[in-house]
């Protein structure tokens, strides 16, 4: 029988207490991040404190609304600016027009397999940031955009200049980007200057890419400009990633250690856009053909 | 045996007797506290002022275990740091085991800490603080993180700063008023 009386009682001591949370805590972080048996967990919290991350958004809205309306002031010469910015554009999408179709002859030439849509997907989504973490360790940020706006797990995140990064997780109001920065991301890549083709992986440092596994003997070099080759069809093809800002060929080693500066601002920018999947490309359309002929 | 000399002025019974009895507080007011403490934690800075920001809820839960430890407990740091972990988007369970580091110390050592004025009591907050980041760097290294940088740890020095101003604040609500009709 319990005698105690109820002032005297505790409940188990501090250390009793730190060793359960501690093991509980331990099991949580082995099934975030092996097991994954309750995905529904973090997207459950992310609902709970999601009011709490769009108030303390507030401010800083206030602050672009604020400096909008003052910037509302010269709205003739932005017009101006951008009618101007507009016309010369325009040009430069007429050349554009004009080279796809003289390309789309000449491969008609070349008897080249159809190309691959070549189009950036249409239907973009703009989102804002919600929080960018004070944690060094994820290279991951949040934005405003989630499930009730039909966002997807595996879209692409991009701003003004180049790719941000790609979303990796999707709550109701909320979706997290794993940015190229992110240790464990990787992009395929092109060099512009000779169309070389390579896996540009992140650093896990602040603006800083890799470039593994490409031999001492590569043609590759300083601000040569890395744009997403489109291969694997996740990534849309021409799309600006890094600039190469150093290049260490070391001998003795079997690779070259390659250092590019992503070109986007993964970290300082407020407005992104997220693009629309890709759509999925067939396989082989030659091999296809192949085997249905073979059927018939 | 000699017996051993007291000294009077570091006993004096003004250094601990001196000290403001404090109301207990309602639960709404930890709740609302730790709430605005969470807001603050998640307002989108950028840049130095993101490095220097101290963690407010980790020093607002520390107030509460030092003063009020009835009022709060584990299981709630561990829920806040579950918020933080999601809210950051680090690995689940990497703030809630820090937070509860955190609290632990903070129990063993209140009631030496309540001897202290809260200028004195800061800098040895700020070792509690220092160990609960830490633990967050510990738990991240594990994960195969690189280490961020000392800078990393600027953020429990202005939380050393920080420490006299919020419990100074949170103090206010839990004075008890002074009774006009007394003597």
């Amino acid at each position: 029988m319990e005698t105690t009386p109820q002032f005297f009682r505790h409940g188990p001591g501090p250390l009793a207490r730190l060793m359960f949370f501690a093991l509980l805590s331990c099991l949580l972080m082995a099934e975030d991040l092996r097991f994954k048996y309750v995905p529904e967990l973090r997207p459950a919290i992310a609902v709970v404190i999601h009011p709490l991350q769009q108030l303390a958004h507030f401010p800083a809205q206030m602050y672009d609304r604020v400096e909008a309306f003052f910037a509302s002031f010269h709205l003739l010469q932005e017009n101006n600016f951008l009618r101007q910015r507009y016309l010369s554009d325009r040009e430069q999408l007429l050349r554009l027009l004009a080279l796809e179709t003289e390309n789309r002859q000449l491969r008609k030439l070349l008897g080249a397999v159809k190309q691959i849509e070549t189009k950036t997907a249409a239907k973009a989504v703009m989102a804002e940031i919600l929080y960018t973490p004070r944690d060094p360790f994820s290279h991951k940020t949040t934005l405003n955009k989630g499930h009730q706006h039909n966002i997807q797990a595996g879209q692409i995140v991009v701003d003004d200049k180049g790719i941000i990064g790609q979303i990796t997780r999707v709550s109701l109001w909320a979706s997290e980007v794993t940015l190229i920065t992110d240790k464990d991301h990787s992009v395929p890549i092109q060099v512009v200057r000779n169309s070389l083709r390579s896996v540009i992986s992140g650093a896990g440092k602040n603006n800083e890419l890799e470039l593994r596994y490409l031999s001492v003997n590569t043609d590759i070099r300083e601000n040569d400009l890395l744009v997403t080759s489109g291969i694997g069809g996740v990534y849309p093809p021409g799309i600006p990633v890094a600039k190469v800002s150093k290049i260490d060929r070391n001998p003795a080693d079997t690779f070259a250690h390659i250092i590019g500066t992503p070109i986007a601002g993964v970290d300082r920018n407020q407005q992104v856009l997220i693009l629309s999947l890709v759509p999925p490309v067939p396989n082989n359309p030659a091999e296809t053909s192949d085997i249905e002929s073979k059927n018939n | 045996m000699n017996p051993k000399i007291i000294d009077e002025e570091k006993f004096s019974s003004n250094n601990y007797l001196g000290q403001d009895i404090l109301a207990p507080a309602k639960s709404w007011y930890v709740f609302l506290s730790l709430t605005i403490a969470l807001f603050l934690n998640f307002l989108p800075l950028q840049g130095s002022a993101l490095i220097l920001r101290p963690d407010f809820v980790a020093i607002s839960m520390l107030f509460w275990c030092v003063n009020q430890p009835h009022k709060v407990g584990m299981s709630l740091a561990f829920c806040l740091g579950l918020m933080m972990d999601v809210g950051n988007v680090s690995i689940l369970g990497q703030h809630a085991l820090a937070y509860c580091v955190m609290v632990y110390f903070a129990l063993i050592f209140r009631r030496r800490l309540r001897m202290f004025s809260l200028l004195q009591q800061a800098p040895q907050i700020g070792l509690i603080l220092l160990i609960m980041q830490i633990s967050l760097v510990l738990i991240a290294l594990l994960n195969d993180a690189i280490f961020p940088g000392w800078h990393f740890f600027l953020a429990s020095l202005t939380g050393i700063f920080m420490w006299a101003p919020i419990s100074y604040l949170l103090c206010i609500p839990l004075r008890p008023k002074p009774d006009p009709d007394a003597l």
